[in-house]
C-alpha cells in the first residue's frame, strides 16, 4: 500500500490491525505491532517524502509471524546508529520513533543509503 | 477535517477521543482546547482515551503538550481510561508522558480535578 500522506498512516494502522488479527496475535502483541507500524509509516511519509508498505505473513518452522517493510526513496539516513538512539531527532518528533519501534518488534532491519532512500523491515512472531 | 468535540461540565472540560486520530486532528484538538480553556475559564480538562487502540509518539506528544499548555493557563489535565495494552506499549516505546496526569477512569479523573479545585480555594 502507498504511504503518501497523513491519511495513509491511519489506513496503514487499520491494515496492520486486520493482519495481526488474521495471524491471531494477542491484544498486547497487536497493539505493539500497530504502534510500530504507526511510527514507521509516519517516518516514511514525513522524513522519506512518501513511499510504500509491503506485508507478508511468514512461517518459520512452527512459528508464524507478520513482516512489514516500509520503503521510501527519500534522503536516506546518514548515521543509522545515531538515528536509533533514544531521544535523537532530526525533526520535531520526540526521538522515539525508530528506536522505540525496534523495541516493539522481534526482528528489526534497516537498509539505507544517503540520497537513495530507506527501507525498514520489522517482524513480530506470534 | 474532523474535529473532536469538547464538552463543558461545570468548571471542567471533557474530551472523549473516539476515532483513530489523524495527526492534523490531534493538532487541531490542541488548539481548540487551549482556546476553550481561555474562553470558559475551565480549571480542569478530562481527556478520555478509553476508545483509543494505540497511542503512538505523535499522540503522546500531543497529550504532553496539551498538559503543558493547560498548566500555563492554570488548568489541570487528566488523561483517563488508557487501555492496559496501550500502557504496556507506551512504556516499551519509551514514552514516559512526563507531566501528564492520568487516572484509571472518568470517575477517578473527576475526583482528581475536584481535589485540585478544593486545594485552590483553600
Amino acid at each position: 500500500m502507498a504511504l503518501l500522506g497523513e491519511r495513509d498512516i491511519v489506513m496503514c494502522r487499520q491494515t496492520v490491525r486486520k493482519l495481526t488479527q488474521q495471524v491471531k496475535f494477542s491484544l498486547v502483541d497487536q497493539t505493539k505491532m500497530i504502534t510500530a507500524a504507526s511510527e514507521l509509516s509516519r517516518n516514511t511519509v514525513v522524513y522519506g517524502g512518501g513511499g510504500e508498505m509491503r506485508w507478508e505473513i511468514v512461517h518459520e518452522g512452527l512459528r508464524t509471524g507478520l513482516r512489514l517493510a516500509f520503503e521510501d526513496k527519500g534522503p536516506g539516513i546518514p548515521d543509522v546508529d545515531l538515528a536509533l538512539t533514544d531521544g535523537w531527532t532530526s525533526g520535531s518528533g520526540m526521538g522515539v520513533g525508530l528506536s522505540g519501534s525496534r523495541r516493539l518488534v522481534n526482528d528489526f532491519h534497516i537498509r539505507t543509503a544517503v540520497g537513495e532512500g530507506t527501507c525498514v523491515t520489522v517482524t513480530r512472531w506470534k | 477535517m474532523e474535529r473532536i468535540p469538547i464538552l463543558r461540565m461545570g468548571r471542567a472540560l471533557l474530551v472523549t477521543i473516539q476515532i483513530d486520530l489523524q495527526d492534523q486532528v490531534a493538532l487541531a484538538l490542541q488548539d481548540d482546547l487551549s482556546s476553550m480553556i481561555e474562553r470558559t475559564g475551565a480549571n480542569g480538562v478530562l481527556i478520555d482515551i478509553s476508545a483509543l487502540e494505540i497511542v503512538d509518539s505523535f499522540v503522546g506528544r500531543m497529550l504532553a503538550s496539551i498538559s503543558g499548555i493547560a498548566a500555563v493557563l492554570d488548568a489541570t489535565v487528566v488523561v483517563v481510561g488508557m487501555q492496559p495494552a496501550v500502557a504496556i506499549t507506551l512504556v516499551e516505546l519509551g514514552l514516559s508522558l512526563e507531566g501528564v496526569r492520568t487516572a484509571l477512569n472518568v470517575e477517578r479523573g473527576m475526583a482528581v480535578l475536584a481535589a485540585d479545585d478544593r486545594n485552590q480555594i483553600d
